[in-house]
């Protein structure tokens, strides 16, 4: 009783198998990556609390309004869209340190010693609820814009390159020098009803 | 003087492709490692809304996604022309957001948790209404951080 020789696999096609399922993924598959302009909201509010006034300074408030026409109040005053972000810019940074504009805090950052720091700012944003979301999305955008813009500029000057590659330390520091104080208030109904 | 040989009967040796399959298997597990698969059948219309500043969204597992916008064409005889939300497969109300992040907070791990961002992806048509309305109940329902998700404008 010999052994009997089992006979091979015929392997070719497996190729071709592997190729199926390899077409199959490269269909069924999305490498692009999410994109999105992240926020943070604020924590809710307890039921039984007593609605609070936060009272903030007047100087130190921005509120931004987008009605139901999708215009922007800013301030006291419509603005164009292609305005808002050298608006929100000013008063985020207040060069000329204005009395209508918010005051400025010393701190002390790492890196930079003692700053002047655009702390006590906040920008209300504030919708109607029948505007249109591509709207507020552009306006979210401005607002992110002149931030980084903003932070892009301090950091330039400071270590010589944008804000964006800078390592952990160096982001907090100038993220501590122009926090983003966005405000996204409860929602209430402006400009005719809906 | 030298001689050359005339090449005759002289064959081209063949291709060994008996590595084939490996070399496609292992291109094959690299695009699985990268895949993520669209696991909700879109039932809304959506078109992201434009914007510039952009930040990438890390971590897939920790993301999860609630859909806004109009009902797609087959679903306007039951449910209207007005933007809906769509939670996993189904329209559902805002009311139903609390329950559905729950359920999606439990199915992480524990550590991961706090980390857990909702991507809002609304139709740039939408009512700020809505929005809002969803954004109320995320805030209730304690998933601070969001996500609006846009598309890359150009500048």
């Amino acid at each position: 009783m010999g052994k009997r020789k089992t006979p091979g696999i015929n392997g070719s096609s497996s190729a071709d198998i592997a190729f199926m399922l390899l077409i199959f993924f490269l269909i069924t598959t999305s490498m692009d990556t999410d994109q999105g302009l992240a926020r943070r909201l604020p924590p809710p509010v307890p039921k039984d609390q007593k609605k609070q006034d936060v009272d903030i300074n007047k100087r130190n408030l921005l509120v931004v309004l987008i009605n139901s026409q999708n215009q922007i109040l800013c301030g006291d005053q419509f603005v164009d869209i292609k305005q808002l972000k050298d608006k929100v810019k000013e008063f985020i940074d207040n060069p000329y340190n204005d009395a209508d504009k918010p005051e400025k805090v010393e701190e002390d950052v790492p890196f930079f010693g003692k700053v002047m720091t655009a702390k006590k700012h906040v920008i209300s944003l504030q919708n109607d609820r029948g505007t249109e979301y591509q709207a507020y999305i552009k306006v979210q955008n401005e607002l992110a814009k002149a931030y980084n813009e903003l932070r892009d500029d301090v950091s330039r000057k400071k270590f010589g390159m944008p804000f964006a590659e800078l390592d952990e330390e160096q982001q907090k520091a100038v993220q501590q020098i122009y926090p983003q104080k966005i405000s996204e208030a409860e929602p209430k109904n402006y400009g005719g009803k809906k | 003087m030298g001689k050359f040989v005339k090449s005759e009967g002289h064959e081209v040796p063949e291709l060994n492709t008996s590595s084939l399959p490996d070399l496609v298997f292992a291109f094959l597990f690299f695009i699985m490692m990268v895949t993520s698969m669209r696991e909700v059948t879109l039932m809304v219309q959506f078109r992201a809304p434009q914007a510039t500043e952009l930040q990438k969204l890390e971590k897939k597992s920790l993301v999860t996604f609630i859909y806004v916008g109009k009902p797609n064409q087959e679903y306007q005889a039951k449910m209207g022309t007005e933007a809906r939300l769509q939670l996993n497969d189904k329209f559902a109300e805002v009311s139903e957001i609390q329950d559905y992040i729950a359920q999606e907070k439990s199915s992480m791990k524990e550590e991961d948790q706090p980390f857990m961002t909702v991507s809002i992806k609304a139709d740039s048509e939408t009512k700020m209404g809505l929005i809002t309305d969803v954004k109320q109940a995320l805030r209730e329902a304690y998933a601070l951080k969001i996500s609006y998700s846009a598309r890359k404008a150009a500048e």
